[in-house]
């Protein structure tokens, strides 16, 4: 039974999750576009977002970043580097538990803005309070594992969860072996992450994607559309 | 030299009563949807004031508009783009709705339903925000109205910039005017630079300034971008929705509802055709005295053969040029130089114009001290200091003001002699730089303000632009996801989206 879960749970769910999140934005973007927003609520309240939401996203960007990289680089390619498992442990818990506590700290913030204050509460979707709490769960339980990753400096617990990430993007159908033994903490972290992903098509998280990178090279500042050009998507003939 | 044309507008303060009709009529059209219930698309202020939003003409505060660079380009307030950006998860320039008003509605059920008492029900406030009872209203879209409010507060009003306010205060001395407010689908938009997604758009073929509501994804930088507050942030839907110059009606030649319904018939609407080449250079004018007038440079003079001409080849159709020579809009900017833009200090080249009031004489009170200037009154003694007009209009330059105001001093008295003396004064109209003839038009445009003297608007030539054949049966009863095929080019669903059918629409376009 506990094979059977971690199968489902470590080795199948991570599959299911991502077709959702690709798949799942690909068809919010193309049919449901009006729908596709940061959903900011600064409007509403400046208070405590200022704080909230800057520390938040720079937190979260940045162990994004980390978590990305950290996992999904080839373990070859860090010894080739010459950066030993402790070394990279070590830069983990501490890169991590720096914007990890300033995630959090700004996800505090956030959250309580959402439940407590009575605008931004009365203005928020089941899935905005939703996907904010699960989002400091999440920072809750990443921070959680930084105890027992000091415990196992060395970094052999880490190498795991690399072989687990990588063996899924590798399509390596005993991935989830690599985790059975993990800490529950980790476990419920990644099951959590996992989750995240799944559900991000069907929240504001979507934002993420329209990151407006380009602005920083768009030709000059202004926008002019010509009569009759491509861009009036809404003259298309409905099907 | 690129010509575009563009639907101007000018708003003859000299003649609004503060009715409130415009913003009326255009919030019940447009802005009476949950999440811009405190949006008004128009709006009237009652000047001295700080306006709506609070102190919206204070971009110290909200670092609206452009600035111009020492290197001479400009760039908005706000920052460069990488400081926009940086903006983006707390934008420090973004009002709150307080800045606006808790939007909010009564208990109007309350009257009907309440039980029998010693006093009479009343129908309290309730939040349209959170639902909840609202027991004091602080603001509201028009709290000044009629100088409402201690002159201490009002006097914020950054127009009294080189003034000595505090005269003002006393209520000997009081003014008043009128200043509705809307979009004003700017030549140099700073919404639209500020626009990181690049949802905002400038059509080229009436000027109309629009969000693409499906790009909108509410990064909210060009709430702060615009000088004159005139973008709003839906908080319900999480898009920005703006002044849409009601362009379903402007397309099919009738004028905006705001237009349409003033009373006081003060609203014009007509073709102006512009030089594209030249609005940067005109944006950037060293000293922003001087942006009153490099803006009209922008603009091209519709009897001019070579405009015509250089007009054909960028595409403005004959009847746009046609109405060009008609329009109110140009003989108001250009021709007779009544009207100005709104603080063209922004720098961003606004299309919607102001024609200063006249006010009561300020000393008029008193016998004898009346300052006249030949038969005149000298407009300095008008009781709105012509300093007030020339900080909201022409960046603090005089000049131009008094010379508009002695224009329509002039007109009246060239019309009082005419039609109660019966006597043609040619000389009342040269003394302010007229022929009798101007003074005549202007006064039959102006005064009298026909129907279709104020509004000169060509059709929009859709066939040109769209597909007829097409639409034909395309988007009657629709349900679900409306009439939108999505964004993309490829359908997600296998269902060909591209037009298989050569109608003859597609033919023309080819040939042209």
């Amino acid at each position: 039974m506990f094979s059977y879960l971690n199968t489902l749970l470590y080795g199948i769910y991570p599959y299911i999750a991502m077709v959702v999140l690709v798949v799942g934005s690909i068809i919010r973007y193309d049919r449901e576009p009006y729908s596709w927003r940061s959903g900011s609520s600064q409007l509403l309240r400046r208070k405590q977002l200022m704080w909230g939401s800057v520390l938040f996203h720079l937190g979260v960007l940045f162990i994004f970043a980390g978590h990305f990289v950290g996992l999904l680089t080839p373990i070859w390619i860090w010894d080739a580097l010459g950066v030993s498992h402790q070394a990279k442990q070590t830069l983990a818990v501490v890169a991590g538990g720096i914007a990890g506590t300033m995630g959090i700290v700004g996800a505090t913030l956030l959250v309580h803005r959402r439940l407590f204050d009575p605008r931004v509460r009365a203005q928020s979707s089941s899935t905005d309070t939703l996907i904010i709490v699960l989002l400091w769960v999440q920072l809750f339980l990443g921070l959680s594992t930084i105890p027992v990753s000091i415990a196992h400096i060395d970094g052999h617990e880490m190498l795991k969860f690399m072989s687990w990430a990588q063996g899924i993007f590798t399509f390596d159908l005993s991935a989830s072996s690599y985790v059975t033994d993990a800490p529950i903490i980790f476990k419920l972290h990644l099951f959590l992450g996992l989750t995240i992903l799944f559900l991000f098509p069907f929240t504001r998280l979507v934002h993420m994607l329209s990151v407006p990178v380009r602005y920083i090279w768009r030709p000059g500042y202004q926008v002019v559309r010509q009569k009759g050009d491509g861009s009036k998507a809404n003259r298309a003939p409905a099907e | 030299m690129k010509v575009r044309a563009q639907i101007g507008m000018v708003l003859n303060l000299d003649k609004c009563i503060g009715c409130h009709t415009c913003s009326v009529t255009c919030k019940n059209v447009w802005t009476n949807r949950e999440g811009v219930e405190y949006a008004w698309f128009n709006n009237v202020e009652t000047k001295p004031g700080i306006g709506f939003p609070k102190e919206w003409e204070n971009q110290k505060k909200w670092n609206g508009g452009w600035v111009r660079k020492k290197n001479g380009k400009i760039e908005p307030k706000m920052g460069p783009k990488w400081r926009i950006l940086a903006k983006i998860f707390a934008n420090p320039d973004l009002p709150e709705i307080d800045d606006y008003y808790e939007p909010f509605d009564f208990d109007y059920g309350h009257l009907q339903s309440a039980q029998e008492g010693k006093t009479m029900p009343t129908a309290r406030p309730r939040s349209k925000l959170t639902g909840e009872r609202m027991e004091k209203i602080e603001w509201g879209p028009n709290w000044e109205e009629i100088l409402g409010g201690e002159f201490e507060k009002r006097s914020k009003d950054v127009n009294f910039e080189g003034i000595e306010k505090e005269i003002y205060g006393q209520f000997e001395d009081t003014f008043m005017m009128y200043l509705p407010r809307l979009c004003e689908h700017c030549l140099n938009p700073t919404c639209v630079a500020a626009c990181p997604s690049g949802a905002i758009y400038k059509r080229e073929d009436d000027g109309i300034v629009l969000i693409d509501q499906e790009k909108c994804r509410g990064w909210r930088m060009c709430v702060s971008g615009c000088p004159y507050k005139k973008i709003y942030y839906n908080w319900n839907s999480g898009k920005s929705e703006k002044c849409i110059f009601c362009y379903p009606r402007i397309e099919a030649g009738q004028p905006t509802v705001c237009s349409e319904t003033c009373v006081g018939r003060i609203r014009y609407l007509g073709v102006v055709l512009y030089d594209a080449d030249k609005i940067s250079e005109a944006a950037s004018t060293g000293n922003e005295k001087d942006l009153y007038e490099e803006q009209l440079k922008v603009f091209l003079d519709p009897n001019d053969p070579a405009v015509i001409e250089q007009a054909r080849k960028d595409g403005v159709p004959e009847a746009w040029l046609e109405s060009a020579k008609t329009s109110p809009v140009y003989k108001m900017a250009m021709e007779w130089k009544v009207a100005f833009p709104l603080h063209p200090e922004y720098r961003t080249l606004p299309m919607v114009w102001y024609i200063p009031p006249l006010s009561p004489l300020q000393s008029a009170a008193q016998e004898g001290k009346l300052g006249m200037d030949g038969d005149m009154p000298d407009v300095r003694s008008l009781r709105i200091p012509v300093r007030y007009l020339a900080n909201l209009l022409t960046a603090g330059k005089e000049e131009p003001v008094v010379s508009a105001l002695e224009r329509m001093l002039a007109m009246r008295s060239y019309m009082r002699a005419k039609t109660i003396d019966g006597v043609i004064d040619e000389t009342i109209a040269a003394r302010v730089g007229m022929s009798s003839q101007m003074i005549e038009d202007m006064y039959q445009i102006m005064a009298i303000a026909n129907y279709e003297d104020r509004f000169v608007i060509p059709t929009t030539h859709r066939e040109a632009s769209e597909d007829a054949y097409d639409i034909r049966g395309s988007c009657g009863f629709s349900f679900g996801n409306g009439c939108s095929g999505g964004n993309s080019k490829a359908d997600l669903f296998g269902a060909n989206r591209r037009k298989v059918v050569q109608t003859p629409t597609d033919i023309f376009k080819e040939q042209v």
